[in-house]
Formats: C-alpha cells, structure tokens, sequence
C-alpha cells in the first residue's frame, strides 16, 4: 500500500498527490510515469510522474478527475493509501544538449510540462514557458512555470487572462523571431499536434509526451501501440516521449476514444493527455 | 486386473451451450468413484513411458495406483514429491504432447486419463485436508526469484524447502504470472491459483508485488542487497502483430491485451472498474492455446459470431486438443487454411471486416509442419468488429537491457548452459524468457532445475 502523504487541490478539478514511493522515488527520471490502482476492484492507469524526491522517498502525481478512476482518487485524502505505484516506467526524456528550448504546457499537461522546465533550467538551458489553459479559472501552477522560465507566456482560449488565443500563435511568433533547438510539448493530443505542425517547417526537434491506454506498462499488453514515422511502438517501453514530427496523432486519438461510451468512464487516461 | 475399456471415463462438464455464456469452470472435475475406476485403467507398465513424457517426472503410474486404491491423500503426496502445482497441471498441461502421449493404452483406444486424475487427487486434496508445513530448516542463504509466473513459482518453492530464504519480485499487482492474466477462469479458477501461491507463502516464500525488475532495482542492485543468487523467470510477454494495413485501427487488440483485462482485471464482472468491448462478431487470428482462450472468452463476453482465423489445417493446430474441442462445442467458427492479409476499418477507423486470403499446405518447413501458401485470387471479406492477435510473443527485453553480462540470443531468449545459468555468474533462468512462448509445465520443469543447479552451486 502507497500512503498519500500531501493533497493540494490545484483547480476544481485538478489535484496534487504527495506519495509514499521509495522504491520508485529512488529510481525515476523525467519524463517517466508510473502505473496506479487504487483497490483490487481497481483498473490500472498511467500518470506520468511530476515530481519526486529520492531522500524522502515521495513522488508527486498531478492529475485531472475526468475518468472514472481519476473521479475516484481525487475523493482520496491525506492518510489513504492507495494499492499500486508501480515504477519508474517508461524511459527517461532525452533532452540532448539544447542552447534555448521553448516547453509548451496545455491545461494539465502542465503538470509535467513544469518539471520539464525546471530540468532544463537546471541544466542551464535558456527555457521560455508556454502555458496555454481554457479560462482563468483553471490556471495551475503559474508561480512555479514562471520561476523556473526565462520568458513565460500564459494564454487562454476565452481571453480571460494572459493572452488570447492558441499556444502555437505564441510558439509561432517565438521561433519566427529567436533561434530555438528544441520544443518539449505536453497536453492535449490535439495541441501536441499543432505544436508538432508548427515546428516542423522549422526543423526544430520536438518531443511530446504520450499516454495511452495501457494495463502493463511492461510491454506486455500492447495496448499503448501508436505508430511512429510508420512503425509501431509501444509507448510504455518505447515512450512515453516520442519525436512530434513522427506520431500519428489522428489514430491515437481515435484509439484513445475507444473506451468512452463503454461506461461513465470518461477516459482511461490520467488526465494528462485529455485538457 | 486392469479395466480393459478403450475409452476413458468420461470428464463431466457444463453442456456447451451453457457454459459459452460463463465464466465457471468447463469441467467440473472426477467424483471420487469416476477417478478410482478411471485408476483401474492404469496397466501399472514397468518401464513407465509416461513418466518420461512428463517434464518434472511425476511417478505417474505409483500416484495412480493410490487413487485406485482410494488412497487420495496419498496419490496427492505422491504428486507432490515432483511437481508442486498439480491442480495447475492437471488442468492445462498439453497431456496429449506429453504423459498421455506416451501412454501404452493409447496404443489401442484413449490413454488413461492422467490429466484428470491428477486435477482430481489435487482437488480433494485441497477440499479435503489442510496442508501440511513442513517443517524447514533454513541454511541462511537467499535467492531472488524474478516473475512470480509458473518457473518462478516452481524454483521458489524448491528453493524454499531446500532451507533458502527466499524472495520473488513480481511486476504486476497479484503473483502467478500467465496463470492468473493470461489461462482465463473457465480453464483454470483463480482461486486455485491462489491457493496454490499461499501454499508457497507458508512455506516462507516472500512476494513482493509492483516490482518490475530492469526498472526499479537492477539484477545487480539485487545481489547488493544480500541475495546469492538470482533466478530469471520474467516470460515472454510481449505480443506480435501481423504488421498488416489496419491493425492501427479501433477494435484491434493483443489477445495478451483482451485476456488481462478479462481474467487479472476481471473486466467481465460488473464490480470491477476496468471496461471491456462487448463486441458482436470477434476474429482471433492464431491457432494456439491462447487463440482458443480469446474466442472462448469473447463468446462469453456475448458476441454473436467468433471466428478462429488459422494460417494452416486443424493438424497443424498447437492449442491443445481438448481445448480445439471444447472451442467448436462452443459454437467457436474455425476458419482454416486462412490467412489475413488486411483489417478493414470505416471512416471513424472503427474496425468493420477482416480481409483473409485462403491457403493451401505445401512441404514442411523446419518445424515439421507443412507450410501454407496463399491461393491467389482466394481473398474474401469476414464482417467484424474486433480482431484479436493471437500470434505469439517474445520476452521482455527489460532485464537484459538493465543488466550488463546477460546475453540474449536473436530472438531475445535469454542464453542458459546445462544447469540454467546465465552468462552472468550465479544469475539463472527459465521458462519462456529462455524458450519463448511455450508451456506452464514446461517452464515450471525450468524452474524446478534451476532450483536444483542453485542448490548445488550455493551449497559448494
């Protein structure tokens, strides 16, 4: 059993949980992502991991209640344990050794698109921040992006706050007017998408960070197939980053839809990947 | 004198039409009075050839002679000196490939059913008796078991009553490997499974679940933490797919993906929280055990029409006979000689058909089976709204990728000298991740070597 050792709600429909984890803390790197269940009646989702911390033997998953499995662990308190944290899955992002990079976040995939930032930063990348959210409302994580960001650039769709508009107006505007050799883009698979078109006629490598529907997360169920530059890949071994310019974003979407109408479960998706 | 009928005596089962819509048990197993007259069909050989048929060398015909004499406890324990899973093996062991096979009495007529007999001493043993500990005198050393699957479970329960501390790290939520997420209920109840586990775990056997190894603790880690020596035993379990146009498509599954979250997940039942497709008409590509296990289970999930889709004849088929068997009593469609060449999907990419070209056998190729061909022009369309893999895996690459001296042959199969080991000194391994996909008795036959080898090496 896995204690939650922190809650934060960061909008009404996005939480922060504070892990006990030490196997796993001891071992994860950015960009990996771990398998949870909640009880034995419970069905094992994906959620990549945002933060952890080796010494405390803690890890930080953010995610958003849109499933029926998201739906029920945000009900969970401080002091609840919950039955699987299997991990560190997935490999690690390689980030390379990029001059300036831009990290886009979209609602909350900017949960890890955060960290990303910071390890960048911490590895003395000039990083600017894109975070784009639908309305003021459910802005997370700001303070955070903006410390570790050296140009940050929040927008909504509704014009609520920051700037109006999509992120890759933004995006589109940074790369036509500075040098860039690296965009991360994590959210919704439609955003990702258009990040990934945006960049392409530039050249500039672009990772994004996938989450389908698994069970394993070991390679065994091949459930989290997506095709990359025409091959097929598993996102759990293979992934979860992959080069935007190579994912078939259209079957992934469709594929991730699957399950949607079987029940109120909305998704089987942590929530990372749906905005 | 031996009972000199041709046939054996005859496994009650749940009548076909009923049982295709559940998940119990097929067969519901010997009364006491079908197992001894069955026993009496046992010519008692000397030479035994059964016992050769059998990877872990059960004394057959000496457990049989107790059932006939209605001494259940003791063909049980007589069991149990060579194998430790039997309600396991009784159940889905291919006997006919193995025991069975090698039977005189099959000679002339059905061999003596010593698949049944076994599931049936095992059974009446667990219904009737607690087991017993014994009691162990441990020797101070530990051994790491990796994949709490069928050689897993076999090394760590020999190992265990050798006296060794024993640990198995297992990846997923519940130990038992293939038996648990793959061999769905109606073939083998999980609580069998379970129990045979807890036996282990009365042993001393310690299991630590959510541990996938390679990712976080490497093999070398585990020898840091005091264990003597590690046993491999992760499987093969990772699924293939055809590579042909469609298989991107919705509806598309690995028959690893379709069973896990029907038997581990338990998806059929409504208080579980992992979904299921109930789809209309499934197509499960592939002519093995784990094919039979995907059709069987679609047709209790509800569908209306499932189909086998085989590249080569009934013959050629690796399932087990009784399962082909059981699979067409179930209204299980069997298309032979087929080959898929495309799956059709509409404009949402939901699937709606499968393509297949049909086939005709030519000389045998190196397995010994004659080798399909396409007749061209032969294609026609079967309307689906699912298709099932069912072609077969290969192991996990994760521990060989993490652990730096442990070679792996072409085929990603992990490279083992006579005794198991490695090429990593005091690591060994068994089961599919040595062989690639193959049989739980097989596996645990690996297993109990192992056990063996590592014995003897720590006891140097």
């Amino acid at each position: 059993m896995y204690k939650i050792l922190v809650k934060r709600q960061l909008n009404e429909q996005v939480t922060l949980f504070v892990l006990d984890a030490p196997f796993v803390a001891r071992k994860v790197k950015a960009g990996q992502f771990v398998i949870i269940r909640i009880d034995d009646a419970g069905e094992r989702i994906p959620l990549t991991v945002a933060d952890f911390d080796a010494n405390k033997g803690t890890l930080t998953i953010i995610f958003q209640a849109v499933g029926y499995t998201t739906k029920r662990l945000a009900k969970l308190n401080v002091g609840d344990s919950i039955a699987t944290v299997v991990g560190p899955l997935g490999l690690p992002t390689e980030f390379g050794e990029p001059k300036k990079a831009i990290v886009v976040g979209g609602g909350v995939g900017c949960a890890i698109a955060y960290p990303q930032a910071k390890a960048l930063k911490n590895m003395g990348v000039k990083t600017d921040v894109i975070a784009g959210f639908r309305s003021r409302d459910i802005v997370i994580l700001e303070d955070e992006m903006r410390e570790v960001s050296d140009g940050f650039y929040l927008t909504t769709d509704d014009g609520s706050y920051g700037e109006k508009g999509l992120v890759t107006e933004v995006l589109k505007r940074l790369i036509d007017n500075d040098k860039y050799d690296l965009v991360i883009a994590i959210g919704p698979l439609p955003m990702m998408k258009f990040v990934a078109k945006t960049t392409e006629p530039y050249g500039i490598k672009t990772i994004v960070s996938l989450n389908p529907i698994m069970i394993d997360g070991t390679g065994m169920c091949g459930g989290c197939r997506v095709s990359v530059g025409g091959e097929t890949k598993f996102a759990c071994v293979d992934g979860p980053d992959f080069d935007g310019h190579l994912v078939d974003f259209d079957e992934l979407s469709r594929r991730n839809a699957f399950y949607r109408e079987e029940e109120a479960h909305a998704c089987r998706l942590g929530g990372i990947n749906n905005g | 004198m031996a009972d000199m009928s041709p046939k054996k005596t005859p496994m009650p089962e749940q009548p076909p039409l009923v049982r295709n819509k559940n998940f119990k048990e097929v067969s519901t197993g010997y009364t006491p009075e079908m197992a001894m007259a069955e026993a009496n069909r046992c010519l008692n050989c000397k030479n035994k050839p059964c016992v050769s048929g059998c990877p872990v060398n059960v004394q057959i015909p000496d457990f049989i002679s107790k059932i006939a004499e209605g001494d259940f406890k003791g063909a049980y324990q007589k069991i149990t000196e060579n194998n430790a899973l039997p309600a396991v093996c009784g159940r889905v062991c291919p006997q006919e490939m193995q025991c069975e096979g090698k039977c005189v009495r099959g000679i002339k007529g059905e061999s003596v059913a010593i698949g049944r007999l076994e599931r049936f001493a095992a059974d009446y043993y667990m219904q009737n008796f607690e087991k017993e500990i014994p009691v162990i005198k441990k020797n101070g050393k530990k051994v790491a078991v990796v994949g709490g699957g069928p050689s897993g479970l076999t090394c760590a329960g020999e190992l265990a009553r050798k006296g060794y501390d024993v640990t198995i790290f297992e990846a997923f939520h519940t130990a038992g490997g293939v038996l648990v997420y793959g061999i769905p209920e109606f073939r083998l109840p999980k609580a069998i499974v379970k129990k045979e586990i807890e036996g282990l775990e009365a042993l001393g056997v310690k299991i630590m679940t959510d541990m996938v190894i390679g990712k976080v603790l490497s093999v070398d880690e585990i020898f840091l933490m005091g264990f003597d020596a590690v046993f491999i035993g992760s499987g093969a379990g990772l699924p293939m797919f055809m590579g042909i146009e469609g298989e991107g498509s919705v509806g598309v599954y690995s028959a690893n993906e379709f069973l896990t979250r029907i038997n581990l997940m338990k998806a059929y039942m409504d208080e579980y929280d992992t979904p299921i497709k109930r789809s209309n008409s499934v197509a499960v590509v592939g002519g093995g055990n784990v094919a039979m296990d995907a059709a069987r289970s679609a047709k209790r999930l509800g569908a209306e029409n499932v189909y086998i889709i085989y590249r080569r004849g009934e013959e050629e088929m690796p399932a087990r006979k009784e399962e082909v068997h059981h699979a067409k009593e179930e209204q299980i469609d069997f298309k032979l000689l087929c080959n898929p060449v495309r799956i059709i999907a509409d404009e949402n990419s939901r699937v709606i058909g499968i393509e297949c070209v049909k086939m005709e056998l030519g000389e045998p190729d190196a397995s010994g089976r004659r080798r399909p061909k396409e007749i061209e022009g032969s294609n026609f369309v079967i309307d689906v709204d699912a298709v099932i893999m069912a072609l077969g895996t290969s192991p996990n690459p994760l521990i060989r990728t993490t652990t730096t001296g442990i070679e792996a042959n072409k085929r990603g199969c992990l490279v083992v000298d006579e005794t198991m080991q490695t090429t990593k000194d005091n690591v060994y391994a068994g089961g599919d991740a040595v062989t690639g996909a193959a049989t739980v008795i097989l596996a645990m036959g690996a297993g109990k070597k192992a056990a063996n080898a590592i014995d003897e090496k720590l006891s140097k």
